[in-house]
């Protein structure tokens, strides 16, 4: 009797094109990670804003922005995977979202990095309790829960299924989490309409940060679809496919 | 389908009644914590007075998170559970019942210390009613929410780290309000409303959304 | 009746069998036969519908167990490894929340006649724990005798149980079967019942072969 492969084809069919994907992801993500670095140091301006200026160490937020931007879209789409996987059944998609979560705690947490290290010159102090600061926190959490709950699992199909329905609470609660920090006198809740100071940033800043952003977004691309190859590999140990593979004369391509 | 309800909440608190020990833990539990803190920060009144609600609120949180392992080990371990998911009944009625009994088992009985653990912070009378009227709406949002890690956590090596882990950034909502509704009280009673607006909304989407997710939970931890 | 068209199970990443179909029509009663390790309860727990085939459709009554839902765990009765009794209530009082359960309406006195019949007279007031391992399942048992439900999945019903219990466990389910009811069990202990006119069930692994597959034949 054979194995009904409609439904386990799409890891196999997959794990080729992630292998060929993650070399071109990986050499754009370092083009425009290069590119926005050189911008960000020598085509922006030496201080930012007016009348009390942010001097060199400004130049953080070309890191720091970009990072917790990545952040909360990586757990967006993580939870998006595990929301697809749990609705439809589908065990890449499970997959997918274990293989974004570290990506996502990597910028989480260099975002925090950065913006103590920011704060410290600005604020006078590593540690603020600032609303922001304090989501971001918030959401390193999430991102370590999801993967300490997967690990703690042994049997991967209930792993993949609790950690995704944790993603999906999470995904719910976050909004409230967020908002309950940034207003916590339901009173006088002036934090809540901090305005965007997107537009009033200057053309050279912005064009560093978005194209960080992008670079950092093909970084999770790359590492995800490395870390995606590495877990088809163990969890399909079993089949013929990965057999074939491991014992036949094609070398394993770079695998996460 | 209320009799289904019913006949859980009462095994379950029947249940209680015969192994007593477990809900005074989590009730001895909240009053040392408690009472460690002027220990540790000094016994200043008014330092006392500024960090009651937030020592109370967290105990609190603690303490109905020690108790929520226990929510659905012990029928996990010895198949009970499994029956529960098979008795063709809404599963999210049996987990509310089984939710509703642990609540009134380990956050009922907080409500009605707190303000003895308050009168420790030389709290107000007014701020000692804002904080068993608060704990009162939240408590149950606490077990709510629990629920969904107990679930999640079911039969796991460790279990008891990994749900505080999963389950405390979810309380924040609720510590922040809480306290939150009692720190205002001392200014300003009329300024508590929106604060209580808030925990009953979160109260009302606690038992809509929990109880489905609970038992979605379960589904996956029993297979 | 219950038909299986097509199933693969796994657990953790292992793949226990597939391509399993039967079907088992009212008044039969089947064995589910294999070594340890071949799928046997894992089978038993997606045909209850506690756990997700990976492949396959498991229908009752011509529709799919998933989507009947709490319409077919009303008609099922599962008995697994665990008795899935409170040690700390007494026969009466867990059966009496299996009966509500069940949505049946069952006075004490039925379930005490259920409990006397089974062996544990003198018994029903005492809270579970203190009663022996085999008194035990005998409670858990009694839930058969109240049960109006047509289909049985029974998982190594017989461990821990005596002779007497044993040829009385027999009757009941060749009674329930006779009845127009259908069960599905396994055990390891050769009894009488599995000697009998049954459909057998083999899982497991064919010699010579790394690859599970699962043979259905019928007796």
């Amino acid at each position: 009797m054979t194995i009904n492969w409609f439904k386990y084809a799409s890891p196999a069919a997959f794990y080729p094109i992630a292998g060929r994907l993650v070399p071109v992801f990986s050499i754009a993500a370092l083009g425009l990670v290069l590119f926005s670095l050189y911008w960000g140091f020598f085509e922006t301006p030496e201080r930012l804003g007016g009348s009390n200026p942010q001097k060199e160490y400004y130049r953080i937020i070309f890191v720091h922005v970009p990072s917790a931007w990545m952040s909360m879209w990586l757990y967006l789409v993580l939870a998006a995977w595990s929301g697809i996987g749990l609705v439809f059944n589908t065990r890449l998609s499970f997959m997918m979202a274990n293989a974004i979560a570290p990506t996502g705690a990597i910028f989480t947490f260099i975002a925090l990095w950065t913006g103590a290290f920011w704060g410290r010159p600005s604020w006078g102090t590593y540690w603020d309790w600032d609303p922001r600061l304090t989501s971001e926190l918030i959401l390193f959490f999430m991102y370590i829960g999801f993967m300490a709950l997967h690990s703690a699992i042994d049997d991967s199909r209930r792993a993949d299924r609790a950690a995704a329905l944790l993603a999906i609470v999470g995904l719910v609660m976050l909004p409230v989490i967020y908002w309950s920090i940034n207003c916590p006198d339901p009173n006088n809740c002036a934090a809540l309409h901090q305005r965007s100071s997107l537009t009033q940033i200057e053309s050279n800043i912005l064009t560093a940060m978005l194209t960080m952003t992008l670079g950092f977004w093909l970084y999770s691309f790359a590492t995800a679809f490395a870390r995606l190859q590495g877990i088809i590999l163990t969890r399909e140990l079993e089949s013929a496919w990965v057999r074939d593979m491991v014992s036949g004369p094609t070398p394993a391509a770079s695998g996460g | 389908m209320f009799q289904v309800f019913l006949c859980i909440l009462k095994r379950d608190l029947t249940l209680a009644l015969r192994r007593r020990t477990d809900v005074l833990t989590t009730l001895f539990f909240f009053v040392i914590v408690v009472s460690l803190f002027p220990l540790g920060v000094g016994s200043e009144r008014e330092l006392l007075r500024l960090l009651g609600p937030g020592v109370v609120w967290v105990a609190a949180l603690l303490a109905s998170m020690l108790a929520l392992e226990r929510l659905f080990a012990a029928d996990y371990d010895d198949g009970t559970l499994e029956q529960l998911l098979l008795a063709g009944q809404p599963l999210s009625l049996l987990a509310l019942a089984k939710i509703t009994a642990h609540w009134l088992l380990t956050g009922l009985p907080l409500v009605f210390i707190a303000p003895l653990m308050a009168m420790q912070y030389a709290l107000e009378p007014v701020a000692i009613g804002v904080m068993m009227a608060s704990l009162a709406i939240g408590t149950p949002v606490l077990s709510l929410l629990g629920a969904i890690g107990a679930a999640l956590t079911l039969g796991l090596r460790g279990g008891g780290i990994l749900l505080s882990l999963l389950i405390l950034p979810l309380y924040i909502p609720v510590l922040v309000y809480g306290a939150g509704a009692v720190g205002v009280s001392v200014i300003e009673i009329a300024d508590t409303q929106p604060y209580f607006y808030l925990l009953g909304a979160f109260l009302l989407a606690g038992l809509v959304l929990a109880p489905p997710a609970t038992a979605a939970a379960l589904r996956i931890s029993l297979e | 009746m219950l038909e299986v068209k097509d199933l693969s199970c796994r657990r953790g990443d292992r793949l226990l069998f597939s391509g399993l179909s039967f079907s088992l029509p009212a008044s039969t009663l089947m064995h589910v036969r294999g070594r340890n390790g071949s799928g046997k309860t894992t089978l038993l727990r997606a045909l209850c519908g506690l756990l997700h085939p990976d492949d396959g459709d498991i229908l009752w009554r011509g529709e799919s167990i998933r989507e009947l839902s709490d319409d077919y765990n009303r008609d099922l009765l599962y008995f697994g490894h665990l008795n899935g009794i409170k040690a700390d209530l007494t026969g009466i009082e867990n059966l009496r929340v299996a009966a509500t359960l069940d949505d049946d309406r069952i006075d004490d006195e039925e379930i005490r006649g259920a409990l006397e019949r089974i062996g544990l007279m003198g018994f029903e007031d005492l809270p579970t724990r203190m009663l022996s391992q085999g008194q035990k399942k005998r409670v858990a048992l009694a839930r058969l005798m109240l049960s109006r439900a047509p289909l049985w999945i029974l998982d190594e019903p017989f461990t821990a149980l005596d002779t007497d219990a044993v040829a009385q466990l027999e009757a009941l389910i060749a009674a329930h079967v006779a009845d127009g009811g259908s069960a599905v069990l396994t055990t390891h202990q050769e009894v009488a019942l599995t000697r009998g006119e049954i459909r057998r069930l083999d899982l497991g692994a064919r010699p010579g072969t790394t690859t599970p597959v699962g043979a259905a034949a019928a007796a």
